[in-house]
């Protein structure tokens, strides 16, 4: 019950919310965060987690190792259920939703001033749904909680957004829809194909599990999986829909879109794509390599290229996410521990710029870094913030995106030489992009007649938290090493067994 | 005592981190306390450390925590104390801490003096681990460190966008070389299954033959990263405009610490570089054209810090030098003098400009023998090391350098001969300095005098570079981390020219700058003359050429991508489903003809298809 109760508390806790914008326009707010907050502290508490139990290797097809696992009866006749379960990934995953949930709820304190009620529980709403997500192994329930996550987000961006946001609204429900109904086909016919050779009808994880339907039709079903995620990722080239919908979606919007939503395109990946089609995906592996370098490098190319300071921040995700795909598609424990990392340290500093982003177009009532200029002057503790999060950015040793980077990066090295050193130029062009972003907003000459509030408390606070977690992400990431190993374990232990069993196909010589 | 090493870093990054959070609220006499005194504890512990470690000699290995741990990629946050490491501490924290003293008077106008000594004290913090590493990826979050205080600094004036520029090209450009080293790391880890350093250095000789291709292409990935960071062709263009930083900062950053660090790197890893000879060359012939490329330049720069920057990238090049073949003790002992004596001229010039209304073009200077007198002796001694007059420091580093490079067997005597005309080269224009600031007529009169934060360490530099080459001390340890050069000595013939060539030097910079005996204005004004004036003027072209064929092409390729043509595709779907919506909306207008005709036709050809004549 646990583990529903995680998703009841956000879906109550936004209906009160909506409500009681009657009382107080404040309310809803306040109401949100300690909504989140407590759903954060029962997971802590009620959880009780101990590290012996983390470090035990779950099974992956027996749900009784997890470490939470609750079912129950939902369309018997089709064998639909609802099953969630929680190993140390999804418990990362959970941890960093609500982490990032609170912040996105600070970081539009000021900024939405109309419909609060509405707006926080379509933040809490966004929240459930992507904590369904993550801890959904009913694939029936996995494609309702993808569905329904993207309806409140769709209308945060809707209402709250900026000047363009029916156009970008749209987009992002039609990328998201499409690649969607791809996977809902490849569902369909995994769960049909599984009941041609065990007789049953079932939408489990457990029960799909390596029962490997081979031949072509495998690879079809791989690639509808694939091509939700990677749309999500955001991949190269089905990235659009990201540039303009984090531009025009409110602050909070854009931090939960780039720090939330797209760790569950990689999440899939990992916890569906490659367990569930093992050999296909190794198979694959070569085209998404070459995609994920391309993304990096195309990604930070047109960062470079921006004078929206949210639209370079958005291409810089498309950078950043590429590692995770790069990660996953080497599948060893390496670069599968840095794609992890990855997903968390992109979720901190890439939150942080968006409400830098954010801040800046709240008091300058523009985003064009060409308008901008010396705002340190004006604003000495924002452009501190700034400076740390853009290094950060660019990988600074010491902080959580190095470790991710140089994880995969190492990782996929031993797979695949030429695509790690083609990747590692981001180390060059990342770096470009983000240092004139810092020299356009913050350096060169300032505006000397310019009145600007320097971030306050409630700000700094929220940074400050960021700030500490990528540092020792940085110098300690040990624990979140620690949590994800067992699971990342089973999980390419999995594909061993798979594939020593296919003799037939060769996965050493899928790889370049 | 040893076990007290991890507090010599600890200090200034505490300092750093308070002065960091209390975003300049503290008084300035707080902050210069701390931001010194920090640096000065850190020399005090280097001291009793260094002192503790004399008395055994044995390396000491000390691990904090274990930093990440995969399978078995396993860094630690470790500490590796050897001769090598103490000797580079002492100069960090040493002369660091001089610099620090010198700074606090030197940027005391400064409105930002609280953020000037977070970074400069996250420096000296960042550089300390990059030296203290045992891993090679601890070593690399140093290098990283140095490079992004680096950047802070170059660009802490930042209301100026030149300054901005001078500090992104030297992050940019020292990146590119760390991305080299960061590919050697990842090679050296899949082939070797680790990145610390002393079980690195024996799996690879267990691993791996002399002349092997691996080791060749692990270290020269390596040394792509040292060009990089210490200002090598083909990367050294951001030292020059690094100097857009404050003074002090230039002293220890981009002449005493950073810029050594890819010496120190080679140093480090010289048990790799010993299993490439290629690389090893490659190391030489860097150094060697460097040095000389870049002392063709200084000779005719006008700024006297962009001089200073053209000859600390040739002396590094000696280093380089001395490196690639194999007199790894002389490179790092000409590190050490080089520090003394070029942190000195740092400084000294930081006095004339801090004293002389900000003034960098030192045709405008003149006789500043008699109107600052401590600043003249600083630089006179200053410019004896470097030109390497007898019995200065500089003498006994750049003497030992050139006669193991003759030793070389095959290229050596050549190296020895480029290695000379580097260092008349050298005398030319470290005396062309001189004569020009310090003698002559005055053209600007200072409006102050340097004060006694500024005299003490320029005195004390003073004496480290006139006698820091007596002292044994470096050589002593530094014996015990590398394998002992073979004990022979050259004839005086060859011993005698290495002394007389800087003497030559300075007579000739004498007789063309001071005496006037030699008049070079013809020379000068002819149009060849004139075209190579140019050339060197600018560094060889080098600035222009990387313009041409990186920046521009960069920028054009951003400027013709960022309009997103994968949008396009998507755009021609959207358009394709408009026609299509108007093609078939064309079909339901409201016509009843139009209707009445659609079905006939519609009828024909279902029936058409049931009797089966389509």
């Amino acid at each position: 019950m646990i583990l529903v109760n995680l998703i009841l508390i956000l879906l109550v806790g936004g209906v009160i919310a909506w409500i009681s914008e009657r009382q107080h326009p404040n309310l809803p707010r306040w109401i949100a965060l300690l909504v989140i907050l407590f759903d954060l502290g029962y997971l802590c508490a009620v959880a009780d987690l101990s590290w012996s139990q983390i470090a035990v290797v779950p099974n992956p097809s027996d749900a009784t190792t997890w470490l939470f696992h609750y079912k129950a009866e939902w369309i018997p006749r089709f064998g639909i259920s609802f099953e969630l379960a929680m190993d140390g990934l999804s418990l990362l995953m959970v941890v960093l939703t609500l982490v990032l949930g609170a912040i996105s709820v600070s970081s539009s304190w000021t900024d939405i001033k109309q419909r609060t009620g509405f707006f926080e529980a379509n933040l809490l709403w966004t929240l459930a749904g992507v904590i369904g997500v993550f801890l959904a192994l009913d694939l029936f329930l996995f494609f309702l909680f993808w569905e329904v996550m993207l309806v409140p987000m769709y209308l945060m961006i809707a209402i709250w957004g900026h000047e363009g946001r029916s156009y970008a609204s749209m987009k992002f429900f039609i990328f998201t829809q499409v690649s969607g109904l791809m996977m809902l086909f490849a569902i369909l016919a995994l769960v049909v194909l599984n009941q041609h050779s065990t007789g049953v009808y079932s939408f489990s994880y457990f029960d799909l599990l390596g029962h490997n339907v081979g031949g072509d039709i495998a690879y079809w079903l791989m690639l509808g999986f694939f091509i939700a995620f990677f749309v999500k990722l955001p991949g190269f080239p089905v990235h659009t829909w990201l540039p303009d919908a984090h531009t025009q979606a409110p602050t909070a919007g854009s931090v939960i879109l780039a720090g939330i939503l797209l760790k569950t395109g990689a999440y899939g990946l990992i916890r569906f794509v490659v367990p569930l089609f093992p050999n296909e995906a190794m198979a694959f592996s070569p085209i998404a390599l070459a995609l994920g370098a391309v993304g990096v490098i195309y990604g930070a190319i047109l960062a470079f290229g921006q004078d929206d300071f949210k639209r370079m921040v958005a291409y810089s995700s498309v950078s950043h996410m590429g590692f995770v795909l790069l990660g996953v598609f080497a599948w060893n424990t390496l670069a599968l521990q840095g794609a992890v990392m990855q997903m968390i340290a992109h979720g901190l500093s890439t939150a942080a710029l968006f409400m830098i982003a954010g801040s800046l177009q709240e008091r300058l009532h523009t985003r064009d870094m060409s308008k901008m200029g010396g705002l340190w002057q004006n604003m000495p503790r924002m452009g501190a913030v700034a400076m740390f999060f853009m290094l950060a950015s660019v990988g600074l040793p010491g902080l959580g995106n190095f470790v991710a980077e140089f994880m995969v990066l190492i990782g996929l090295f031993k797979v695949a030489p030429w695509v790690a050193v083609v990747s590692a130029l981001v180390l060059i062009v990342g770096a470009i992009y983000l240092l004139i972003m810092m020299q356009r907003a913050f350096q060169g000459k300032p505006n000397e007649g310019l009145r600007l509030s320097d971030y306050g408390g409630r700000e700094m606070l929220t940074m400050a938290v960021m700030i500490v977690g990528l540092v020792w992400l940085g110098l300690y990431p040990q624990p979140v090493l620690d949590t994800a190993q067992p699971v990342l374990d089973s999980l390419t232990r999995l594909v061993v067994e798979v594939s020593e069993a296919a003799s037939t196909t060769d996965i050493a010589g899928a790889f370049p | 005592m040893l076990k007290l090493l991890p507090l010599i870093p600890l200090f200034p990054l505490v300092s750093s981190i308070i002065l960091m959070v209390t975003l300049g609220k503290l008084p300035k006499r707080m902050v210069a306390i701390l931001g010194a005194g920090s640096v000065g504890m850190a020399a005090l512990i280097t001291l009793l450390v260094g002192l503790a470690f004399m008395e055994t000699g044995q390396p000491h290995h000390q691990v904090l925590w274990t930093w990440m741990r995969v399978g078995e990629f396993s860094p630690d946050i470790a500490f590796y104390l050897d001769g090598l490491t103490l000797v580079m501490m002492s100069v960090i924290t040493g002369v660091g801490f001089l610099i620090h003293l010198f700074s606090t008077e030197f940027m005391e106008d400064d409105n930002s003096f609280s953020r000037y000594f977070a970074y400069l004290n996250m420096f000296v913090f960042a550089m300390l681990i990059l030296v203290m590493a045992d891993n090679l990826l601890l070593l690399y979050l140093g290098w990283e460190g140095v490079g992004a205080c680096s950047y802070l600094l170059v660009g802490f004036w930042y209301q100026n966008p030149d300054n901005g520029a001078a500090a992104r090209k030297a992050f940019v450009v020292t990146r590119i070389g760390d991305t080299a080293m960061a590919v050697g790391l990842f090679l050296l880890f899949t082939e070797l299954g680790t990145l610390d350093i002393q079980p690195l250095a024996e799996a690879a000789k267990s691993q791996w033959e002399v002349g092997d291709t691996l080791p060749v292409v692990a270290c020269l990935l390596l040394l792509g990263g040292a060009v990089g960071k210490s200002a090598q062709l083909p990367l050294h263009t951001w030292l020059p405009d690094a100097m857009a930083g404050p003074t002090p900062v230039s002293a220890l950053i981009h002449a005493a610490t950073m810029v050594t660090a890819g010496v120190y790197l080679i140093a480090r890893t010289h048990e790799l570089f010993l299993l490439a000879p290629p690389a090893m060359l490659a190391v030489a012939l860097v150094g060697l054209i460097t040095s000389l490329m870049a002392a063709f330049t200084a000779l005719n720069q006008h700024d006297i810090k962009r001089i200073l920057a053209y000859s600390t990238i040739s002396q590094i090049g000696y280093m380089f030098l001395a490196l690639g073949v194999g007199a790894w003790a002389a490179g790092i002992f000409h590190l050490v003098t080089h520090a003394f004596f070029k942190a000195l001229l740092f400084l000294a010039a930081g006095a004339v400009i801090h004293c002389l209304h900000h003034e960098h073009n030192i045709f405008k200077m003149g006789g500043l023998r008699t109107r600052l007198p401590v600043v003249f002796w600083s630089f006179l001694i200053g410019s004896a090391a470097l030109a390497a007059l007898p019995l200065t420091s500089g003498f006994f580093s750049k003497d030992m350098i050139l006669l193991q490079a003759y030793e070389l067997p095959g290229v050596g005597p050549w190296l020895w001969v480029g290695g000379l005309l580097g260092a008349l080269l050298t005398a030319m224009y470290s005396f062309r300095l001189v004569f020009v600031v310090f003698f002559g007529e005055t053209k600007m009169e200072p409006d102050k005098q340097p004060g006694v934060r500024m005299a003490v360490p320029l005195s004390l530099l003073c004496v480290l570079a006139l006698v820091g080459g007596f002292f044994a001390l470096p050589l002593v340890p530094l014996a015990s981390a590398f394998p002992v050069a073979s004990e022979h000595h050259p004839s005086h013939l060859i011993e005698g020219i290495s002394i007389a060539v800087p003497l030559i030097g300075l007579a000739i910079a004498y007789f063309i700058f001071l005496g006037g005996q030699w008049k070079v204005d013809g020379l000068v004004n002819s149009a060849s003359g004139q075209m190579l004036r140019k050339f060197w003027f600018s560094g060889w072209a080098m600035d222009w050429l990387y313009d041409k064929f990186w920046v521009q092409p960069y920028k054009s390729l951003t400027h013709l991508l960022r309009r997103e043509c994968m949008d396009d595709i998507y755009n021609t779907i959207v358009k394709f489903c408009q026609l299509l919506y108007r093609v078939f909306s064309y079909t339901q207008a409201g016509r009843l003809r139009w209707y009445a005709t659609s079905m006939v036709f519609g009828m024909i050809v279902v029936i058409a298809l049931l009797q089966g004549v389509i």
